[in-house]
């Protein structure tokens, strides 16, 4: 067991954990935070993608003992009081979703791209989102949300 | 996963000395995490190195770059002297798995690890490269082994790896269409006196051709490998590629990075 200090969604937590835990058990089992989906557990579909630090990662790859000190934003700290962050609004508003578990990972994934480049073009985009799988949508509609929230980000 | 404990070194010197037993070292963790998930490793104490002052970071002169083993995919992606110097191994960098492996996975845990798909081998035996550990000074060409395997003794962290600046290079992969991947992935480096050929994802280790290095060192154009027989002896055959076909791919691969240089 080890004690781990860091922030999640902006508020300080200090817990005692198991030295093994993965950072997205520890967000949804000991943090109640749900919202980070586990998919395909093996770091490929991206359903679990959370910043930690500012950058996106895999919290199924990443181990919750190894985020001591840091700060951690999950699709739940997204949004600001009560109003969704303008990438939920665009996934919303052009059918980036239909049944949503792949969603929080891409819009984690998605809202990192426009940190480092703010005017992706298509290709950059779907670059961009390769390490997230959806199988529902087809893509269409999440590349032209995040395309739409490029325009108001 | 088998439970282990989780320890992080202050220092090289510390990370070596608590590397006993049944310990490893823990940088991204983007390939020993699911090899423990998997359980195809499992080990009594996880070591972090990414505290370590001094194992992060980039520096470039006129005749090499030298990058910290802790460095990520994305950092050496992103570097503008890098992309300036040796453009070819930026590309190398931003083309390994996605973008959430290359903000985590670090340039000496892919070395380290030696998966024979891997990409950067292929830049370390193409650039010459000098693996620079704790202890000692290894050369590219000494330091892949075999399958998972490296010249790395028990306990030996890497530092840093060195690579030479070529006059001109290029790195083309056909990446598995699901894992990103080498299928096959060629490196080419032209330096003033000879000419690297090095290749991944073919064998069950990174190698260099010596054939394709030998005709492209007299006649360094695409068109000189055309009557370059490639053998697929040896070569990998599986679900995604027979080892024919892996061997026609390097042709093709090179002649694709011979272009591009």
């Amino acid at each position: 067991m080890t004690v781990i200090n860091l922030k999640v969604n902006g508020k300080k937590i200090s817990k005692e954990i198991s030295d093994s835990i993965l950072l997205s058990d520890f967000l949804r089992e000991k943090l109640s935070l749900t919202g980070t989906h586990v998919g395909c557990d093996t770091s490929q579909c991206g359903a679990c993608v959370v910043h930690l630090n500012g950058n996106s990662v895999k919290s199924c790859t990443t181990l919750a003992a190894d985020c001591d000190n840091s700060e951690i934003t999950t699709i739940e700290g997204l949004s600001n009081n009560g109003k969704m962050h303008p990438m939920q609004e665009a996934f919303k508003k052009n059918h980036g979703l239909q049944c949503g578990f792949c969603t929080p990972g891409m819009v984690m994934s998605a809202v990192d791209l426009l940190k480092k480049n703010k005017n992706p073009n298509e290709k950059e985009i779907r670059d961009w989102l390769e390490g997230n799988i959806c199988r529902c949508t087809g893509y269409q509609g999440i590349v032209e949300a995040v395309k739409d929230a490029a325009s108001k980000v | 996963m088998k439970n282990f404990n989780f320890k992080s070194a202050a220092s090289t010197k510390e990370a070596s000395k608590l590397a006993s037993g049944r310990a490893t070292f823990l940088a991204g963790g983007m390939s020993l995490i699911p090899a423990l998930k998997l359980r195809l490793a499992a080990y009594s104490d996880l070591i972090n190195i990414k505290n370590i002052k001094g194992l992060s970071g980039i520096k470039v002169s006129s005749k090499s770059i030298k990058i910290g083993a802790t460095t990520t995919h994305a950092e050496v992606a992103s570097s503008k002297e890098v992309g300036k110097s040796i453009p070819s191994l930026s590309i190398l960098a931003d083309g390994i798995g996605d973008p959430q492996v290359r903000n985590r996975g670090t340039i000496g845990g892919s070395i380290a690890n030696n998966d024979p798909a891997a990409d950067y081998p292929s830049a370390c035996l193409a650039l010459n490269a000098t693996i620079h550990t704790a202890k000692r000074k290894i050369p590219a060409d000494k330091f892949f082994k075999g399958m998972f395997e490296t010249e790395l003794k028990k306990g030996e962290l890497i530092e840093a790896i060195e690579f030479e600046v070529p006059e001109k290079s290029s790195y083309v992969k056909y990446p598995n269409p699901a894992s990103r991947y080498a299928v096959v992935g060629v490196y080419v480096a032209k330096f003033n006196k000879e000419v690297r050929v090095s290749v991944t994802g073919a064998g069950n280790s990174v190698f260099r051709s010596k054939e394709l290095e030998t005709v492209l060192s007299s006649n360094f154009s695409a068109v000189a490998i055309d009557n370059v027989n490639i053998s697929s002896k040896g070569l990998n055959s599986d679900i995604h590629a027979s080892a024919e076909y892996r061997a026609h791919l390097i042709k093709v691969m090179t002649r694709k990075a011979v272009s591009s240089c």
